[in-house]
């Protein structure tokens, strides 16, 4: 029983690890970085549509989604590999958000009293085991059959069918002034038309000393052939056009965006799946898929 | 033993389970969610209130192994607030049950290895297992009957104070009911039998079409629905088959087993000699090895394989010709003892001994005496069965419902309590990541960490069984050789000691 723990305690020295390594990365200010990010970065789209309920998000990406909405929970269906990553991505916000918010990491419930929303929730992926382990949690997503399914699926067990689901965006919740102690925003921002928009609008939802969460794609080779041609062309785990590169954000991008949105980046992993045993698990190898973790 | 019963009364009668909304659709609560009156009828109130009672998890099977896995969800911090309903209808399970020292023995034993032992210890149900009748051992002699190897180990080769300890199965059953009892653990005994089982894994897309369906709660929304023997049902997130080799959960879930079964018996009795046994014995003989296992108070256990034919005669022969019988099995029925050096093997061999501690001077020694027969003796048809899966979405096989192996180590339970344990600590892991415990991805987790271990001990225990079912002289002499080997090679040695007491390295043969 104690190795739970163990693997909780490992999970927060490498933790500790990354963020020493980070910071100076997590300083740097060249010019190259602002330079590499701003060129880099999707220009705002011109609003279209006003009857939809996005401003950051890009109308073709909320279609691709609405199509395979169904499967959501289908742990053998498109988004597997999600089902299999989460437990991983869990490990490190359960970790970073009990060091943070000074919770009892040995406790069952350890999130008991904080308010998250989990922003591009889909299906509810992550905002139920949030909810399972304590948290209020609110879940918004701009697609709105994710939201019918999230909210019929969280409904059937009673641990999570307090989880509040609405088809919204984060920025409609910031104009609702909302806030929330913790803000997730996982495998989302690479689907979103202005990144930092977006990151101004998740800073916004975060109350002070709050914690912010995101995960992403990096824009490297690696991850253009593990993301792209081996994930969507070669193992058919997502269906094609899932994902453009081009769209995707370096951890340097990401963590000057999130300071010009005055979030500062704490911490910071990367996911590695390991093809013989089929599992992920955290690293300091951020070349693929990365999370980071900020505070306000 | 009276909380157990006032626990199984109160969450009964009372209902004190989550209500919650029965609909698929969000929002809209059942009303008949009203507390009913409590009536001694269970079924009519079932029938009148629709409330149906709802756990995290259902174990079918109050066995020892079953009764396992609650102790260690009892003793884990991230599991010990789930409710756990246990379907069973031993009585054993509800009723008090004092166990004496001076009964009797019991026939039925298990040999618990030392990682059992620390899995329990950290339960905190061994300390009960010590309160009655058990016996360490740290000695352990094989032999065969050609006369031609043996093998003696001892713990101190592993540096361990024991080898294993014997006890009744219902001392180590009743030490882990009194484990789970006396813990603080929500417990609900359902002495009932299960019927059938609803597990609905996919419900999404049914559930989706018809939203405002009339239809009573259905299993989607709780898990799987199992129904019970009085016309009752309860709903869990994960349902664990703790229910045996012929388990009616692996069956109502549709997982095929493979295996066969030996076309031989196995007669167990209890025995008494004129001193205290402090050795674990076991010799193959042309029919199947026969094993005389410590228990404490001069008493002894006896496991011994043979045809079905013989069996059934041995069962019916006086005391007097039985323990004849079991007397020269022992000595030197089938053949001679083995002598303490095989016409130079010590020299072929010596130079593998690498170190001095190990007990490779110690000499072959003759069994005790039995001098009467303590029980009735009892027979058990040998099979290998093997559940092609372990885990689907809501349902876990543990213990013998997963796995029926040769009882020829006695290593069944200990199997079955490393199932327990490791299913245990994946739920643990589970919990502390907000998973659903139901969900196929984690169970999946406990099948690929157990099969590997189970089907390597059951394809050692299988080839242990087949090469004792050959009588021929070569084959024999290169057997003896290769216990010899074993006895000899020190690294080899201490590794099929660490394997046989359930430590996982793998021996490179037996």
């Amino acid at each position: 029983m104690s190795m739970a723990f163990n693997h909780l305690r490992n999970l927060n020295r490498i933790h500790r690890i990354l963020h020493h390594r980070f910071q100076p990365l997590l300083n740097a200010t060249t010019r190259f970085f602002i330079d590499a990010a701003a060129s880099s970065m999707p220009q705002p789209q011109p609003k279209q549509q006003p009857s939809a309920p996005s401003s950051s998000l890009k109308h073709n990406e909320l279609a691709k989604f609405a199509a395979i909405a169904d499967t959501w929970w289908d742990s053998e269906g498109p988004f597997k590999p999600l089902h299999v990553m989460n437990p991983t991505r869990l490990a490190f916000i359960r970790s970073a958000l009990c060091r943070h918010f000074k919770k009892d990491p040995y406790s069952a419930k350890p999130l008991e009293g904080l308010k998250i929303v989990d922003v591009g929730c889909g299906g509810g992926i992550l905002s139920e085991p949030l909810a399972r382990l304590g948290a209020t949690v609110t879940g918004v997503d701009a697609v709105e059959k994710n939201i019918k399914i999230a909210q019929l699926h969280a409904g059937l067990d009673p641990a999570t069918s307090s989880i509040e689901f609405c088809c919204t965006t984060a920025e409609k919740l910031v104009e609702e002034g909302r806030t929330f102690d913790a803000v997730m925003a996982l495998e989302v921002i690479e689907h979103v038309a202005d990144p930092a928009e977006f990151c101004k609008s998740l800073s916004a939802l975060t109350v002070p000393d709050g914690a912010t969460v995101i995960s992403t794609i990096n824009r490297s080779m690696r991850a253009y052939t593990t993301a792209i041609v081996a994930a969507e062309y070669i193992l058919r785990w997502l269906p094609r056009g899932t994902h453009q590169w081009s769209s995707f954000l370096t951890p340097e991008e990401l963590v000057l965006i999130l300071q010009r949105a005055g979030i500062n980046v704490e911490e910071m992993a990367g996911f590695v799946y390991n093809p013989v045993t089929g599992g992920w698990s955290l690293s300091d190898d951020i070349s693929v898929n990365f999370i980071a973790f900020g505070t306000k | 033993m009276n909380r157990v019963i006032k626990k199984t009364v109160s969450n009964i009668c009372a209902l004190k389970v989550p209500r919650k909304s029965f609909c698929s659709t969000e929002g809209v609560k059942v009303a008949g969610c009203s507390i009913p009156e409590v009536s001694n009828d269970h079924e009519k109130k079932q029938a009148i209130s629709k409330v149906i009672p709802q756990y995290d998890i259902a174990i079918v099977g109050g066995g020892m192994v079953g009764m396992a896995l609650s102790c260690f969800l009892a003793s884990n911090p991230m599991t010990k607030q789930l409710s756990v309903a246990i379907i069973d209808s031993n009585p054993a399970l509800g009723s008090s049950l004092h166990i004496k020292k001076e009964d009797p023995p019991d026939p039925r034993v298990s040999t618990v290895t030392p990682a059992s032992i620390s899995f329990l210890q950290d339960a905190g149900a061994w300390k009960y297992v010590e309160q009655n009748r058990h016996a360490y051992f740290n000695t352990m002699q094989v032999w065969d009957y050609t006369g031609l190897g043996y093998a003696r180990y001892h713990a101190r080769d592993v540096n361990k104070d024991f080898l294993g300890c014997v006890a009744e199965n219902k001392v180590l059953h009743n030490a882990l009911l009194s484990c789970v009892k006396d813990s603080d653990f929500k417990t609900t005994i359902y002495p009932l039998r299960l019927s059938s089982m609803t597990l609905n894994t996919s419900s999404m897309s049914m559930a989706e079409e018809n939203p405002t369906s009339k239809e009573p709660p259905s299993a989607q929304g709780h898990g799987a629905e199992l129904q019970l023997s009085d016309g009752s049902s309860i709903y869990a997130k994960l349902v664990v088959g703790a229910d045996g080799g012929k388990s009616h959960v692996r069956e109502l879930a549709g997982i095929k087993t493979t295996g066969w079964n030996y076309s031989q018996n196995a007669i167990i009795c209890t025995v008494e000699h004129t001193y205290e046994n402090e050795c674990a014995w076991q010799r193959f003989l042309p029919t199947g090895p026969i094993a005389l296992l410590p228990m404490g108070d001069k008493f002894s256990n006896i496991v011994w394989t043979m045809s079905p034919t013989e069996s059934n005669n041995r069962k019916s022969i006086t005391e007097e010709e039985f323990l004849k019988d079991v007397n020269y099995a022992l000595d030197y029925g089938h053949g001679p003892h083995p002598t303490s050096s095989l016409s130079g093997t010590r020299d072929v061999f010596s130079w593998f001994k690498t170190d001095a501690t190990l007990s490779t001077n110690e000499f072959f020694e003759i069994p005790p005496k039995v001098t009467r027969l303590a029980s009735e003796r009892m027979v058990f048809p040998l099979s290998l069965r093997h559940a092609n899966s372990y885990a689907l979405k809501r349902v876990v096989l543990i213990g013998d419902a997963a796995h029926t192996v040769h009882p020829l180590a006695g290593q069944g339970v200990n199997l079955g309590f490393g199932d327990a344990f490791s299913l245990s600590r994946i739920i643990a892991e589970g919990i502390a990541l907000g998973t659903d415990i139901g969900e196929v991805n984690m169970l999946k987790k406990y099948e690929a960490e157990r099969k590997t271990a189970n089907i390597m001990m059951m394809a050692i225990l299988d080839g242990v069984q087949k090469a004792y079912s050959i009588d021929f002289g070569p084959f024999n002499i290169l057997r003896a050789a290769a216990f010899h080997g074993a006895n000899y090679i020190s690294p080899l040695k201490r590794s099929i000691i660490s394997y046989a007491s359930g430590e996982h390295k793998l021996p490179i043969f037996f």
